[in-house]
């Protein structure tokens, strides 16, 4: 393969790049009048790349092995598309007179993101996996600490740096000693060279404690809730949709393909963390009072339950996983779209200032009360579903008190999740938060959400086609 | 296409209208002619029932299979035997006369019935399925919306009542996840259709774990003792409507997938563990008619009588003879037109009177004789008195027991019977102090008595308890060839 036949099977990621120069160009001409397009331009031109992704791709590596392709990945980098879209879509507070000088960076700093996400998802060699997350972790302390006013986004801003940079640390430590064991940093050649030794094993448990940090499971979740606080909601709504689902998938591909002959080792180092991830996160989220920091230590429990799918280190964990993460972006983005908006609109962000919401804004709390249902495992919801096969693909190879206690948990998440719709639509309040307007880009993202969490388990469409490439992903 | 089909499609179809209905008319509409279709429907399905019926082997009828997650062999099957059959027709009228109960139901009209209409959903659903997948996401379909419709709706303290139902109701589902998801691993990974895993043997040791699992998770929704808790608060904050479809048809679904689930699936375990649930349901049997006693408030009465009923229907199971479960159906039907019958008089006197303690009312009878008598009628049915339908199934439950000849199964079925004792203690004392004697607050002699739309439902409901009362052998009969397909 000659170098353009090389970047012409990287396509998806050269269209994206094309995006990125292309808004960072209309950035610098536009004048003042021209960015008042800029979202819509925005939305389009990531739509069109969107659309031009799920063309037919053929499998297959490229540079010598460093970038491989594989209709999985193809998978996720389609979800992670149609999260970010949703995400500009909801994007309205980068169109107010505090943030919208901030607006051509927000996007491309975003899509940079996105760009890191897509190279991590497609290395096929640990170099390329390491640039990718750090062009990917980099940008989004920058996006955290946009909001230039505030000390709590600033704060956010530099807790992230600090954690991706102290992780990033760890995991190039890991790296290190993996290399020095094996001679090797390609994925398909390490395999082979792995075995039970201790070193080696020290290598991959640093190596996985910086992976850990980045999907925030306990005990490396501490920056989550204050980062999820601080930074905009439209940063947080991508660090807990975008963020989570890439990285999780990435730690599943390396479990699966590079650390495939201690499966023993990871299993049990994972048995522990998923019990304390979802237990300690479920009990920490009853007690809060901000829905972000609430939707934060929700989203980590919920990296618990994604991690339980691939416990069983079989095909058809990695489909759950990938499904849960399908249904999670529309469960999680609906929530934080109605977030979005009355934060934009009133400025509340706690859990009681929803006290009453649904005698003024009917829609927006059923929206987020198909959220909270989804998020909960109700059925006939998709979040019932991809909860179900997560659990399946646990039981399927026999850990049966794992998923029992993970099975009891959505319990106890179930009742925070009620707590929510029991303050919009049960509880009483003199002041409620007005009746709000919704402008449409935010109300287009709602409906598509909501379509998203009524359709997406009721049709089996959309996992078999997963399940498709799952098996393709493994051999 | 299966006729089946059509218990889903007309509350989803009645959802959709409802979505679309502008004013209370058109709500109103809506429901009766929904609610009606559905009895139609089951009529029509008695009827094919019975001419199609095969008397000799009793299996399923009207089954089919369409794959839908094809990875873990989830389909939508259906099928029905004369149990299902049977539990249809019962939700239909509940939910018929529900309707004419909450006829004017205030505020927010349009939403209680969309989470009505919701929940029936999930009830019709559970019955006409054969598959463990389906069966478990319809139950909990069946669930959810109880939570709203208690806390938005409900009186007294609601919340509390309805978080803790939620709560205890879904942590037994979650039990229920592990169990059939085992089933389902352990006999091979073949089938989720329960048709299949029956030809199939599970390992005894598996089937001890989940057979534990399953049963307590069902168990819990059937009021299984000590997991009753959520019954009594549950009920009593309730509107009528709910306290009717929840005590009449909910409460059934726990013990029709005790059988169809637990014992029909696993039936080694059911002989192993059953004396130790014996004991559990004997003694809420017990438990709860002695709580009824001390009661003040009608709802609660209710509600406990509604545990020491359920727990009888579970205990009947579990005696695993033919006889004994014929009598935990019989009892199912029973037991939820007759508690159904009581919440519906219980909401609309308390409408009249604004207190539901029994020490603050009497002489009613006088007031309203169209409530009075039809209470009167339900707490007869509800002691057993012959030519009702509460004879008929306590009857059959304590021969069927007795067929069992070891000293343990009897001593229990005597300490059930007693219980009989008690019941008629409670409903007497109760139908007596506020129905009968001088009337304790004048204000009460100016009430009316039942208008058209409640009339209606209370006929209806005593319609149908005197029916199975009177003419218990067609039904025992249907009940008990389907029955062979488990025991």
């Amino acid at each position: 393969m000659d170098s353009f036949s090389n970047f012409l099977f990287m396509r998806s990621e050269v269209s994206l790049l094309v995006v990125i120069l292309a808004l960072l160009v209309f950035d610098l001409t536009a004048g003042k009048r021209g960015m008042r397009y800029f979202q819509p331009i925005a939305i389009i031109l990531l739509a069109i790349h969107t659309i031009l992704h799920l063309l037919p791709h053929e499998a297959g590596i490229a540079f010598g092995g460093m970038y491989t392709y594989t209709p999985m990945a193809g998978v996720v980098k389609t979800i992670l598309n149609i999260a970010t879209l949703i995400i500009f879509l909801q994007a309205e507070a980068f169109n107010s007179e505090r943030m919208s000088n901030k607006k051509g960076e927000y996007y491309f700093l975003t899509l940079v993101t996105l760009l890191g996400f897509y190279f991590m998802i497609s290395s096929g060699h640990f170099l390329l996996f390491y640039i990718g997350l750090e062009m990917a972790s980099i940008p989004i302390a920058t996006l955290a600490a946009m909001e230039k006013q505030s000390k709590r986004s600033a704060e956010a801003g530099a807790k992230y740096i600090l954690m991706a940079a102290f992780s990033s640390g760890i995991m190039l430590f890991g790296i290190s000693y993996l290399y020095g064991t094996t001679g090797t940093l390609y994925f398909a050649d390490m395999p082979a060279l792995i075995s039970a030794n201790t070193l080696q094993i020290m290598a991959f448990v640093f190596f996985i404690a910086g992976m850990f940090f980045k999907i925030s499971l306990v005990p490396f979740h501490l920056w989550t809730p204050d980062v999820y606080e601080g930074a905009p909601t439209n940063v947080t709504s991508y660090l807990s949709v975008v963020s989570k689902g890439a990285a999780v998938f990435a730690l599943a591909l390396l479990l699966y393909r590079v650390f495939s002959n201690i499966i023993e080792q990871w299993q049990s180092i994972l048995y522990g963390l998923i019990i304390i991830s979802i237990t300690l996160a479920n009990l920490f989220a009853i007690r809060q009072k901000n829905i972000k920091r609430f939707l934060a230590f929700s989203s980590i429990s919920q990296a618990g339950y994604i991690v339980l799918g691939i416990i069983g280190g079989t095909p058809f964990g990695m489909t759950t996983l990938v499904y849960y993460i399908f249904v999670y972006l529309f469960s999680n983005l609906a929530a934080f779209g109605v977030i979005t908006i009355i934060e934009n609109r009133t400025g509340k962000v706690n859990i009681p200032d929803y006290k009453g919401l649904y005698s003024t804004n009917p829609r927006l709390s059923f929206v987020m009360m198909l959220s909270m249902f989804s998020l909960g495992g109700i059925p006939p919801f998709a979040g019932f579903f991809s909860k179900f096969f997560i659990f399946a693909a646990a039981m399927e190879q026999g850990f049966y008190i794992l998923v029992l206690i993970a099975v009891i948990n959505t319990i106890i998440s179930l009742y925070y999740y009620l707590l929510v719709v029991k303050a919009m639509f049960i509880d009483k309040n003199e002041h409620p938060i007005p009746s709000l307007r919704t402008d449409s880009y935010n109300k287009a993202s709602l409906i598509f959400c909501t379509a998203g969490i009524l359709l997406v388990g009721i049709f089996s469409i959309f996992m078999e086609k997963i399940e498709l490439f799952s098996f393709a992903m493994i051999q | 296409m299966n006729f089946l089909i059509i218990f889903i499609l007309i509350p989803v179809i009645m959802l959709l209208s409802l979505f679309a209905a502008r004013n209370r008319k058109q709500i109103l509409a809506i429901m009766v002619t929904g609610s009606i279709a559905l009895v139609a429907a089951s009529v029509y399905l008695v009827i094919r029932y019975v001419t199609e019926n095969d008397t000799t082997t009793g299996t399923m009828l009207f089954t089919s299979t369409h794959m839908w997650y094809k990875p873990l062999n989830i389909g939508f099957s259906l099928g029905v035997d004369g149990v299902s059959v049977a539990m249809l027709c019962l939700s239909s009228v509940i939910v018929l006369t529900g309707t004419f109960i909450s006829w004017n139901i205030q505020p927010l009209t349009k939403e209680f019935f969309l989470w009505f209409c919701l929940l029936s959903l999930g009830v019709f659903g559970f019955f006409i399925t054969t598959d463990l997948f389906t069966l478990f996401m319809f139950y909990e379909v069946a669930l959810i919306p109880m939570y709203l419709l208690i806390g938005i709706w409900g009186s007294g303290k609601k919340e509390y009542s309805a978080m803790k139902l939620t709560l205890m109701l879904m942590g037994a589902s979650s039990l229920l996840l592990v169990g059939i998801l085992g089933i389902y691993f352990s006999a091979g990974a073949v089938s989720m259709n329960i048709l299949d895993i029956a030809n199939i043997h599970i390992p005894l040791d598996k089937q001890l774990f989940f057979f534990t699992l399953t049963f307590i998770g069902f168990g819990v929704l059937g009021a299984l003792f000590p997991f009753h808790t959520w019954s009594p608060d549950g009920h009593a904050s309730a509107p009528t409507a709910v306290s009717m479809l929840h005590a009449g048809v909910l409460m059934k679904l726990g013990g029709y997938g005790c059988f169809r689930v637990s014992i029909y699936l696993m039936p080694e375990a059911a002989e192993i563990l059953a004396p130790l649930f014996l004991v559990l349901t004997a003694t809420g049997v017990f438990y709860g008619a002695l709580s009824a006693i001390h009661q003040r408030d009608l709802k609660y009465i209710n509600a406990y009588s509604s545990v020491s009923h359920c727990n009888l229907v579970l205990f009947a199971i579990l005696m695993l003879t033919r006889t004994a479960m014929t009598g935990a159906v019989l009892q199912m039907l029973s037991h939820g037109l007759m508690t159904a019958l009581f919440f519906a008089l219980i909401g609309t006197i308390y409408q009249r009177t604004h207190t539901r303690m029994i020490n603050e009312m009497g002489g009613l009878m006088k007031v309203m004789p169209f409530l009075g008598v039809a209470f009167v009628i339900a707490g007869l049915a509800s002691l057993g008195l012959p030519g009702l339908s509460g004879f008929v199934s306590e009857m059959t439950i304590f021969i069927g027991a007795f067929e069992n000849a070891d000293i343990f199964r009897r001593v229990l079925t005597i300490i059930a019977i007693s219980s009989i004792v008690i019941t008629a203690v409670y409903i007497l004392r109760m139908v007596g102090k506020f129905l009968y004697g001088p009337i304790q607050n004048e204000q009460h002699a100016a009430l009316t008595d039942a208008v058209w739309y409640e009339k209606l439902a209370v006929v209806i409901l005593i319609a149908g308890i005197a029916y199975i009362g009177m003419f218990p052998l067609g039904l025992s009969d249907m009940l008990n060839e389907s029955l062979s397909l488990i025991k």
